[in-house]
Order: C-alpha cells, then structure tokens, then sequence
C-alpha cells in the first residue's frame, strides 16, 4: 500500500506571544532577552500570597483576533487553572482558559500551492484562548543540574485552535503562514519565531479515506515553517508504516529532532497528565461589552482577505498576484504606498506594474540582500517613480532595471524624483523620434540583409533579431513599440 | 494599661501618658513572661517593633498621628511581612523571609501601628484547634490544657491573654470567629473582598477573608477600619468607598439602644449538636439582647448540613492548587536527599508539610481529577449557591442572624487531633458564612462548664459589618463578658 | 465510596507528596472518613442551579498594559535553596 491510501488529519494549536509591554498577570516587563530572572516579578516567580490582575491590553488583542477571524467574541469567559508540576511553572498551575474560552470559532482561508495546482481552503477555528506562559529550562549543564529562567513565565499568549481541516503538510503550513501573517497584520504578535514568539504544536494522526479518525499524536514546539513541514512528514510516514507494519498508535506527545529529522515521545509527558481544571477562585469572570468589540471592530485595519478581493475587484490583479502581495503585512503596506504615490488609477496599467515590480525585481533583490521589505533601500515612493516613467514610455522596461539597480545603490538621492534624476543624469530617456528611430532601422537593414531575406522567406525569428539590433543599435532607448511598428511597415513595404 | 481598649491607649499615647516605645515594651515583655505558656508567636519581633515605635512616637511629636498610630499589635503568621519570618504554622515556611509585605501590613505599617510579632496558626490555615501548628500547638489562656480554636489560634490567644491588644487573623471556614469564641474575645470576618488578600497566604482563595481580634467591638471596628479597602492587586477586592466601621458606636447609648433590630434564630443552628452549657449561654446573651429592644424570629437555612461536605470539597480543590507552588525551587523547603526532580518534589513536599495539609491536598486533589469534578467540585459549588441563596432568604426577614459559634467551648489539646472528622464538625455553624461570603462575627457571650467562653455569632448581609459591630458594641456596653480576663492575664 | 490504596497512591503522586506504604494505608482510613462527611452532598438534586465560584457576582478588573515592576532578582533569590548565574537550579530536567 502507499502513501495515497492514507488521509492525513492535521490539526495545529498555535501560540502566539502577545506583544504587550507587561506581563498577562503581573506588571513585569515581557522585552526579550533581560538577564534571566530580572523581569521575574513576585507574581510571576509566584511567592506565596501573591495574586494575579488581568492585563487589559491582552484582553484587546485577543478581542482584535476574534474580530479578524470573524469569530465569537465572548461576552464572559473563565480562567481556570491547569494544574501540573514543572519547575519552569511556578506556580504548579497554568492559568488558561477551558470551558469558556475568549474567542470561539471564527475560519481563516489559505491558498495552498503555486501557479496552476494552487488552491484555496477554509479552515475552521475551534477558539482561541488567552493563557500564560511558563518559563524556560535551560539544559546547559550546572553540576548536573538545570536551570530555571522566569523571565518568560506569565507573557501572554493566545493559544489559537484549529479544527483538524488539514489534509496535507503543505496545508498545515499555508495556515500557519497564513495565521502569521494575519497576527502580524493586526499588530497582536511580532511574530518573531526565532524568539519563540509563534509556536506550533500539530496533532497528526492517519486514516482510510471515509473511515474513523486515527488515534493522534501531537508534536509539540514547532518554532519553524521548515521544522513544521519536515515534523508532520516524518510522523506521517511513521504512522503510516507503524500501522501496516500491524502496529497501533497510542496517542502521545513528541518533539521533533530538526538534528535527525525525526520525533520522538517526550519523556516528561509519560504518565498520563490529569490537569485538574477548575475555575481560577483568583480571577472572576472576564466579561467583555459589545462596545469594546464594536470599538475594536471600526479601528480595525483593512484584513488581508478583503485587501486581497479589493486588489482583484478595483485593479484587476490576478488572484494570484493579490495573494502574494498581501502575504504579509509589510508587502502589502509597501504596495500600498507605491499605488498612492503612483497615483495609480483604476483601469490604468500602474497597479499591475507596481504588482510586478514588488513582486518581481525587488523581492528578488531584496532576497539577495537578505533584507525585510520594510527596510527596503528603495522607497515605495522612490519605486512608484521609476514605475510611472515606465508607464508614460519615458524609459523601457529594460532601461528600467538599469534604473534601479542605480536607485537600490542610492543614487539619485532620497526624494521621490530619484529615478527622474538617474534618467537624466545617465541620458536614459527612451528616444520616440521616429525620423532618429527610422535612420537607425535603414542602417540595421542595410547591414542585416541575410535576416531580412529570413524575414521575408517566412521566418518570424528573424523579426526579433532585427528588433534586438535596432535597440542596440539605439542603446536601448529606442521606444521598443514604436521600433516594432516601423519595422514592420517597412519590411512589409 | 494592659488592659485599656484602643481609645483608652489612643488617648494615653495623645496624652503623652504613656510613649508607644513604653506601650511597646510592656507588651514584649509581657509576651516574654507569658508566651512560653502560651505558645501564641512564632515569632517575636522586638527589634523591629521598637523600631517601629519609635517611629509612631516621632509621628505623635510631630502631631502626625491617625487612629492606631502607636498601638501594638500582632499578625497572624499567614501575612507575609518584609524582613520577618512569614512561616504560615509550616515546615514548608520555616525559614521563610517574605521578600514584601502583604497589603494589610502595608496598611497598619503606614496607619502606624507597631507589630510585635507573628502569631501561631494551624499549619496554612487548616484546622480549627490551632494543633495543626508545626511550631506546637497554642494553648488557651483560659486553661493551657486545652485548645485556643484555630486556625487564628495564636492570635486569638494572644489577645485573650493581653499579650497585645488587638491582633490580625483570616477566615476561611471560621478561623476568626471559633477561636475568639473559645478564648473569650471579639474577631470579625467581613464581607468577602473587603479586605485585600495579596499577601496573604492562600489556603481556599474563594472561602478566605482576613479578619480582625480585639477585647471588644469597638477594638475590633478601630483595626478593621485600617485593614478593610480597595486594592488593585487583589482581582476579587472589592471597589468600595472606605468605611469607617466605628461609625455607628459613638452614638450615646439609649434605654433601648436596639429598638427595631430584628434577629434571626435559625432553627438548625438550636438543633441537637450544640452542647448544654453552650446553649444556656447563648439564650442568655440572646435574652439580653431583648432586652435592649431587639426582637427574635425563627428563620431557616434549610440546607445548612450540607455546608461541611461543601466547604471540605471546595476549600481542599482551592488549597491543593494553592500549595502546589510550594515545590522546593524558589523558597522553602528543599529535601536533603533525593535522586531526580520528581524525587525531589515529592521529598520536599512530603517533608515540609504536616498531616492534615496532606490530607486536604490529597483530597483536593481526588475531588479535581478526571472523571470526579462533576460528582464533587461542581456539585459542591452548586450547593454553594442554595446555601448562599438560604441566607438571603432568611435575611429577607430579620437584620441580622444569631446562634452560637461553636457547638462546645474548647476541648481538650490531643482530644480530636486524630480524629479529622470531629475536627471538622466543630466549624458547623460558621463555615456556611464563608460558603456564602457574608460578613460574621463572634463576641462573648457567656461561660460554660469549667469557666470556658462562649461565643455568639452574629451575621449579617453583605457589607453590613457595622451593623454587627454596633450590635455586638450595644451588648458590650451592657455586659462584662468582654472584660473578663483570665487568670493568667492577671 | 471508599478510595483503594491504588487510588491514594495514585492521587499522591498526582500531587507530588511521597507516601510509604505504611502511610499510604493510614492516610486511606482518614480519606475514606472524610469522604464519608462529603458523600452527604450527592443526596442533594441541584439540577439547574447555577455553580457559585464567587461569593460576589462581578466581573474582572483589569489593569493598564505597562511594565512597573522593578528587577528584584537579588532579593527574591536570597531566599532560595539553590541558585547560580540568576537561575533557579533544579535536578536536570528531561523534556
């Protein structure tokens, strides 16, 4: 049997830090990277008699969440106490959210693939819920012993459910992605998955198409999209092989090993945990008002669902094209200046140039630079620039690259005007005088006979080569619509 | 002086009669003679007692002083305190320095009052007889054989046998309450959030409420006046404007000073249980209470038996959860030996708790796991409400409600320490109090057999705690119970 | 309802207290007292009563987002049993 008799089940629990200045419960600060233990406050370390107070600020975002998510905000929900014994848990309880959690349900649509297999899906929300978080054990050897960081017990987190909608690994990833995005773009998380501030846990299990759900085995601490694909494959094939090599699976908790790419049962999660929820006798009921959603709903930036619709609906862009463009937050904030500054109307040919341009040469330059679109060298307002002379034929595509290759490199200064600046200083202006165009053709003609008598012999290969000397021959400013045509009249004369 | 109420050494103190090192002093000095009898304080705090007095006595020169500016007075040692041993009666705490101090000690520091010490209680506040210390049981002054009550046993004690005049305690089924009945003095417990729990050492964080022990009412008024108010780190304070408890006892006593006062005498607090001596005490004090114009109705709490299964559900879930941060890593107690962490939390935790801690959290334990919450936890609060619902009713038809607040005066030390059951049916008549949340008092009422106290429990509707104190104060003015002393306080 | 040995075992080490035999066979016979006292409860028919977490029905405060708390690391760690570099050590633990 092979891989195609399975169905893959996945769900993801994702946890998002939120980024608020302090703690969930505790006044403390939650910046990255204090010495360990500094921002560890009495609450947090948990002394005995203190008590928790609810941070208002993580309240909002997870309320922002709900609203992005198209989700139940609940009007009251509960903290409760789940209860377990770990030295990064100071308190010997987590408080989280069980039986009435702040958001519930709510969907997320995800494209999965590229070019012509790609498709969207819709997966389901259960809820998501807001908890605290625990602190680190740092396994560095102290005469054998750990040691114990509390610095990061007690930052929020949204614990962020989904229903078990994934088919695939490359699914699980476009939702994660997707729900990274969609965190980052509503300003609840920095997103930071090298700081741990987005972690993945993904419950996998295999089953016959049609039949029962397989039993689960969750895969804990995902804090890569990369690990993420690589984790569910391996536990996928591993299910698939344990079950026709006559085995059962037992649910369980494992890591992945990014080392060997393989996962593995976490000890510490051996025997059977019995968390004993029961309600927080030191927090009372979280009720929120529906002024506050509503106040949350009008502040609420334009989603990337609806940018997206908006990009294909007003401008015309493929699907695909706004689909890329609104990935993230910083690429569609960047191609949302460069229509404004392009001044790019409806119906015109700007917005899909500006898509090209973002998506094309300066994502790739960006690529190579290794740098974030946010701190392009190349404004929006710059690069809108540079697209308008290409939209009004001063300058040809080809010049363009030259252009900005010139403006990444900083010349032409830092205003707007910088590639009207490069074209004049470096005379990149397209020529569009045909008398200058036709003398510059005669001479090609002249000089090209075996081409033009290809040409007229019927081979259309020999146009392009005719095209691409006249351009030379022009510097490549020659207007490239308007050397197509006379070479045509005149071939054809 | 020893005697004297808060007003008597508020005006000695203004009066330049007595300074508050003096005042201070005689009171260490007392706790230094009689203590080792007594066994009320874990620990004495002279040093920083004097220091603190000589502080009020700056604030007395300089006319900077507020109502308790000067007095002495004690902590029941589930209040963390800065720099001072914070043990909570445990093995667990024994070496314990609390690093802050609770609210309620910010409060009396900054209100000026001078601790001497932290007073002796059943280990994390669980049990009702003060045996549960791990620092020995404190004994009542009234017969150093017996029992003090618990958990506030040390302070109950302590104010009993003068050692200090008044003294804070908590209430999580009747922890101030059954001790003040038993030795004799007056111990409130308001109403549920009224006074801040941070820092406060947590045994059931839904059930516990600090309180307040004084000679008297009127002494019991003056310290929850300075205790009770809004704190922000405290998610269950509640947001009320300040309260001046003593507000209502300056008003000169009449004839009838409780004309119009209707008590409510539920039938199942007169039931079989209570013993003869103590309810002869009780009619007493009620007939009194007649007499200065009062009037008696019958009400009912009709689920009242169900109040002990309740709160034994409810109160141990709270507490496992609660002590689960004791676990050896941060403070406390860290076994010797043991040969991984789960070794080592199980080592640390087995040897710094005591019996009946171990009993609850195991208890609390069963009650939350799988497969049991509904069938016991859920249950529990649900009964919590029909218990809550039958005070409303029942004040509904009366102001306030009385009955006694233990069904014997103390017992003899060792006679139920083995038997947890009879412990625990001890605290019948005030654990539906903190089950319902409401404010309870107890004052004394009378003696039983053996010259033992015995208390009355007065209890009213949410934030009437001035109408309990000026009821008790009403009592008070007309009675001697309050100013009895016993004979080693002589 | 009457709690086996197995079951207070199983429950001890749920809350992390050890129990030698001989303690775990005391302990039953007092549980199985004070469970006696609790059974009382399930005579009661409370369908369709509210649960009360809180004497008091209110909601939630909450507090302003900022970060006021000082690094009181030293003083927190005096009281310690065992600390190195600022951490808390423990026995290793094993993920």
């Amino acid at each position: 049997m092979s891989r195609n008799d399975w169905e893959v089940v996945i769900g993801l629990e994702v946890h998002a830090q939120l980024n608020t200045a302090s703690k969930i419960f505790s006044a403390a600060s939650t910046a990255f990277g204090a010495e360990p233990n500094a921002q560890a406050s009495a609450v947090d370390i948990a002394l005995p008699g203190v008590l928790p107070v609810l941070n208002g600020g993580a309240v909002e975002r997870a309320i922002r969440f709900g609203v992005a998510i198209g989700a139940t905000v609940a009007s009251k929900s509960v903290f409760a106490r789940k209860n377990y014994f770990y030295p990064d848990l100071p308190k010997g309880y987590q408080i989280s959210q069980f039986e009435l959690p702040v958001v519930q349900g709510g969907a997320i649509t995800i494209r999965v693939g590229d070019g012509d297999k790609a498709y969207e899906k819709t997966v389901q929300l259960t809820r998501a819920h807001l908890e605290e978080d625990a602190g680190k054990s740092l396994h560095e050897d102290f005469h054998g012993m750990s040691g114990i960081d509390l610095n990061r017990a007690g930052t929020p987190l949204l614990e962020i459910v989904s229903e078990p909608d994934m088919r695939s690994s490359a699914e699980a990833v476009a939702y994660a992605r997707a729900l990274h995005a969609l965190v980052r773009w509503i300003d609840i998380c920095d997103g930071n998955m090298q700081e741990g501030s987005f972690r993945c846990d993904a419950n996998v299990s295999v089953r016959r198409p049609g039949g029962p759900l397989g039993t689960r085995r969750e895969i804990k601490n995902l804090n890569s999209f990369r690990f993420l694909q690589q984790a569910i494959d391996f536990e996928v094939q591993w299910q698939i092989d344990t079950i026709e090599d006559g085995g059962r699976i037992q649910q369980a908790t494992v890591l992945f090993d990014p080392d060997t790419g393989e996962t593995r049962m976490m000890r510490s999660k051996e025997d059977a945990h019995d968390y004993r929820y029961f309600p927080d006798p030191d927090l009372l009921p979280l009720v929120i008002s529906p002024e506050w959603i509503a106040r949350v709903r009008s502040e609420m930036p334009e989603l990337p669902g609806a940018m997206k619709a908006r990009l294909v609906a007003e401008y015309g862009l493929s699907a695909y094209d706004a689909a890329s463009l609104t990935a993230s937050k910083e690429v569609a904030a960047y191609y949302q200046a460069m229509l404004t500054a392009a001044d790019a109307k409806p119906g015109s040919q700007l917005p899909k140039l500006c898509a090209n341009w973002t998506m094309g040469e300066l994502a790739a330059q960006l690529n190579r630079a290794e740098c974030d679109i946010a701190d392009s060298p190349v404004a929006p307002a710059q690069l809108a620039g540079l697209v308008q002379r290409i939209a009004d034929g001063t300058i040809s595509n080809n010049i363009a690259r030259k252009v900005f290759a010139a403006l990444w490199n900083g010349e032409g200064g830092t205003g707007a005007d910088a590639a009207d600046r490069i074209i004049a200083a470096q005379g990149l202006r397209q020529t569009n005088d045909s008398g200058a165009i036709e003398s510059i053709i005669d001479e090609v003609l002249a000089a090209n006979q075996k081409s033009v008598d290809e040409f007229r012999a019927g081979k259309d290969k020999a146009f392009n080569a005719l095209v691409g000397q006249v351009m030379k021959a022009s510097r490549g400013k020659a207007n490239p619509a308007q050397v197509n045509e006379m070479l045509k009249r005149k071939l054809e004369a | 002086m020893i005697n004297a109420s808060l007003t008597e050494l508020r005006a000695a103190l203004d009066a330049g009669k007595i300074s508050s090192v003096e005042l201070a002093t005689l009171f260490l000095d007392r706790i230094e003679r009689l203590d080792p009898s007594l066994n009320a304080f874990i620990t004495v705090d002279r040093d920083g007692a004097l220091e603190a007095a000589r502080a009020a006595d700056a604030r007395l020169a300089a006319g900077d002083a507020g109502p308790l500016t000067g007095i002495p007075l004690a902590h029941k040692d589930v209040f963390c305190t800065e720099g001072v041993l914070t043990t909570c009666g445990s093995k667990m705490l024994a070496n314990f320095v609390s690093p802050y101090d609770a609210h309620v000690v910010s409060l009396l520091k900054a209100a000026g009052a001078v601790s001497l010490g932290k007073t002796n209680m059943d280990e994390f506040a669980m049990g009702s007889s003060n045996e549960n210390s791990h620092f020995g049981p404190a004994k009542n002054p009234w017969d150093t054989t017996r029992i003090p009550g618990g958990s506030s046993g040390g302070s109950a004690a302590a104010v009993a046998a003068r050692l200090v005049p008044i003294a804070t305690g908590t209430d999580t089924g009747g922890s101030v309450r059954q001790p003040a009945a038993l030795t004799g003095v007056t111990g409130i417990k308001p109403t549920y959030g009224v006074v801040s729990r941070y820092g406060m050492i947590a045994y059931a964080s839904s059930l516990d409420q600090g309180g307040a022990f004084g000679a008297s009412a009127a002494d019991c008024a003056q310290l929850l006046t300075a205790m009770a108010g809004f704190d922000p780190r405290d998610s269950t304070s509640l947001e009320r404007p300040a309260e001046d408890y003593s507000r209502e006892l300056a008003a000169p006593a009449a004839g009838r000073p409780l004309a119009g006062l209707r008590i409510g005498l539920p039938k199942e607090f007169f039931g079989a249980g209570m013993a003869d001596d103590v309810r002869a005490a009780v009619e007493a004090a009620l007939d009194e209470y007649r007499a200065l114009g009062a009037t008696t109705v019958d009400v009912s709490l009709p689920n009242a038996q169900l109040a002990i299964p309740a709160y034994y559900v409810i109160a141990p879930a709270e507490a496992s959860s609660n002590l689960s941060r004791f676990d050896g890593v941060r403070y406390g107690h860290r076994a010797a030996e043991y040969r991984d962490l789960a070794e080592m939390y199980s080592k640390s935790r087995a040897e710094g708790f005591g019996a009946e801690v171990k009993r609850r959290i195991l208890v609390g334990t069963y009650v939350l796991s799988h497969g049991y919450y509904d069938a016991y936890y859920l249950q529990a609060q649900k009964l919590r409400r029909l218990i809550a619902q039958d005070f409303q009713a029942a004040l509904a038809g009366c102001d306030i409600i009385a009955g006694p607040t233990s069904p014997t005066t103390a017992w003899a030390i060792g006679e139920k320490s083995d038997d947890p059951v009879q412990m625990y049916l001890s605290d019948i008549y005030t654990i539906a109090v903190n089950l319902a949340g409401l404010p309870g008092l107890s004052h004394p009422c009378g003696f039983g057999a053996g010259e033992l106290p015995v208390g009355l429990q007065l209890v009213g509707d949410y934030f009437s705690e001035a109408r309990l104190l000026n009821a008790a104060h009403r009592f008070q003015q007309a009675s001697d119970w309050h100013l009895r002393r016993p004979a080693i306080a002589a | 309802m009457s709690l086996s040995t197995e079951q207070v075992r199983r429950i001890a080490t749920l809350a992390r207290i050890e129990l030698s035999a001989a303690e775990a066979e005391a302990t039953r016979g007092k549980l199985n007292g004070i469970f006696g006292l609790i059974e009382q409860m399930q005579a009661v028919d409370t369908t369709g009563v509210e649960p009360m977490s809180h004497p008091q029905d209110v909601a939630q405060r909450l507090r302003p987002d900022v970060a006021t708390e000082p690094d009181r690391r030293d003083a927190f760690q005096r009281i310690a049993p065992q600390t190195e570099a600022g951490l808390y050590l423990v026995p290793k633990v094993i993920e």
